[in-house]
């Protein structure tokens, strides 16, 4: 299955030298990669794929079921740190199985562990873990218990890798302050709410970016 | 100041906790009374914990003088007042309310007013529990992570009355027995289950939605985080029911909507699929099909 990447501007799932930049083809490959650029619909693809950030596939391919080829993809990453190597891959309603396989392959060929997720804000692993990371740092507010002894709970409690808590901070507060407040607008629940120590972040840049 | 504590006692020394609390206590050179309702359930369980201690010998984890000073260290009782010389009982009991308050009850008839004792409880009020105690000054939360014999990690909360010495002495002894412990505040659920139940039901709750098939949303929890086990995975582990009794006992005192029983697994409880132990959850145990909402 063959690839062909049009880009524009940084990719969040893929930086410079990344081994799945170097696998592209040119355009007339099975599968059309969007990142940063408009999506075109191309019926004669196996699949086009769109980058996404925050935000809904639905704002790049509108909400029409003749589009069967079109799928949204984004690696995940926390925050500043380098992208995991996973890949969900964003399936609306109107997608075909054949366009889902061909997606999943050219990721999967490229070393990449691929799920795929319905068209929902936050996708599997931001929709799951932000309201996590926001208690934790709310329990931090109120007291709990420190910041090293919470981490050191999950980590040697529950063999997580790191910490709630440090992850937040290595990834940088205010990406943690955008992506919760992507899925607070969409679901309005308090679990997603951005936290104090996040709203703080984001105002100080704000004031700095002034 | 710590006090001294040289003889200890586990009560609900024949459920799993309490065997392997037993056995952190005697590994660590402590005398240690295993006390239970049942003497044939404090049997089996010794049983259990001796193969436990053979195992280590077996891989050579262990000496087998070590292992004989271990046995040796403990006895087991069915008989309360044998408890009354232990200078700390800590219960592992059923985790009810008023279950642990008379088990304190009935200790402060046993014990000196000096003897502290510790609540292994997960979900409790360690001020609640101790209220069943005349000297709530005494009572410390002191929770272990399953197998509590091999997890290094331990909660230790003090009540609103529980006094600097006791917090201390408990602390010291969870060192002296090669434990890591961790302070949190008297709260539902500590640090580990205030964050791990509500998102163990979000992933419920993302399956229910539609969001993915279960078996994708472990995966991306595992591949995105690094976490070792996928939440659906874990829940099929602890157990469906277990989960609905955790998000009874979390929800009517939090109010915290993520605490709150998913319909999904509300429904499939019903339906008997309750994880590893019914052969079926989340994940079908029999074959390797996975079950999707």
């Amino acid at each position: 299955m063959t690839y062909a990447i049009i880009q524009d501007g940084p990719s969040r799932s893929f930086a410079e030298g990344d081994k799945f930049l170097a696998g592209a083809t040119d355009r007339d490959a099975d599968v059309i990669v969007h990142c940063g650029t408009p999506f075109v619909a191309d019926p004669g693809k196996a699949a086009i794929l769109v980058e996404l950030g925050d935000e809904s596939l639905a704002e790049h391919i509108g909400e029409d079921p003749a589009v069967t080829n079109a799928l949204g993809f984004a690696r995940y990453r926390n925050g500043d740190d380098a992208p995991s190597k996973l890949v969900e891959l964003v399936r609306p309603a109107s997608a075909s199985d054949a366009a889902v396989a061909a997606a999943a392959k050219v990721f999967k060929e490229a070393g990449l562990e691929v799920v795929v997720s319905s068209d929902q804000i936050g996708r599997i692993v931001n929709r799951l873990v932000i309201p996590k990371y926001n208690a934790a740092l709310r329990f931090l507010d109120e007291g709990l218990a420190t910041q090293a002894d919470m981490d050191l709970t999950c980590k040697l409690g529950l063999g997580y890798p790191d910490g709630p808590l440090e992850r937040i901070i290595r990834g940088g507060l205010e990406n943690h302050y955008d992506t919760t407040q992507a899925l607070f607008e969409t679901y309005g629940t308090p679990a997603y709410a951005p936290p104090r120590r996040a709203v703080v972040s984001k105002n100080m840049s704000r004031r700095r970016d002034r | 100041m710590t006090r001294t504590i040289k003889t200890v006692g586990v009560c609900g020394a024949a459920g799993t906790m309490g065997a392997g609390i037993a056995l952190v206590a005697a590994r660590a050179g402590f005398r240690t009374i295993s006390y239970d309702m049942k003497e044939d359930a404090l049997e089996r369980s010794a049983k259990q914990s001796a193969a436990f201690l053979d195992k280590s010998v077996e891989r050579g984890k262990l000496e087998a003088s070590k292992r004989d000073a271990i046995v040796g260290a403990m006895s087991r009782t069915t008989d309360i007042s044998a408890l009354e010389d232990c200078d700390l009982v800590i219960e592992a009991v059923f985790e009810d309310l008023a279950t642990k308050q008379k088990l304190l009850d009935r200790l402060d008839a046993v014990c000196s007013e000096d003897t502290i004792f510790a609540s292994n409880t997960s979900t409790l009020s360690i001020t609640e529990i101790a209220s069943g105690s005349k000297v709530p000054t005494r009572v410390v939360g002191m929770h272990f992570c399953l197998p509590a014999q091999l997890m290094k990690l331990i909660e230790m909360s003090p009540g609103i009355l529980t006094s600097e010495e006791t917090f201390e002495s408990a602390w010291a002894w969870t060192k002296a027995c090669s434990q890591i412990p961790v302070r949190t505040q008297d709260k539902p659920g500590f640090i580990l289950n205030a964050l791990l139940v509500p998102f163990n039901n979000d992933a419920i709750r993302a399956l229910e939605a539609g969001v993915a098939s279960a078996a994708d949303i472990d995966k991306a929890i595992k591949a995105g985080l690094g976490y070792k086990m996928g939440p659906l995975e874990l829940i099929d582990l602890i157990g469906l029911d277990t989960q609905v009794r955790l998000c009874e006992a979390f929800y009517p005192i939090t109010l915290d909507p993520r605490a709150a029983t998913p319909p999904l697994l509300r429904r499939m409880v019903a339906a008997g699929l309750l994880g590893r132990k019914s052969g079926k959850g989340f994940f079908d145990y029999e074959g390797n099909a996975m079950y999707g909402a």
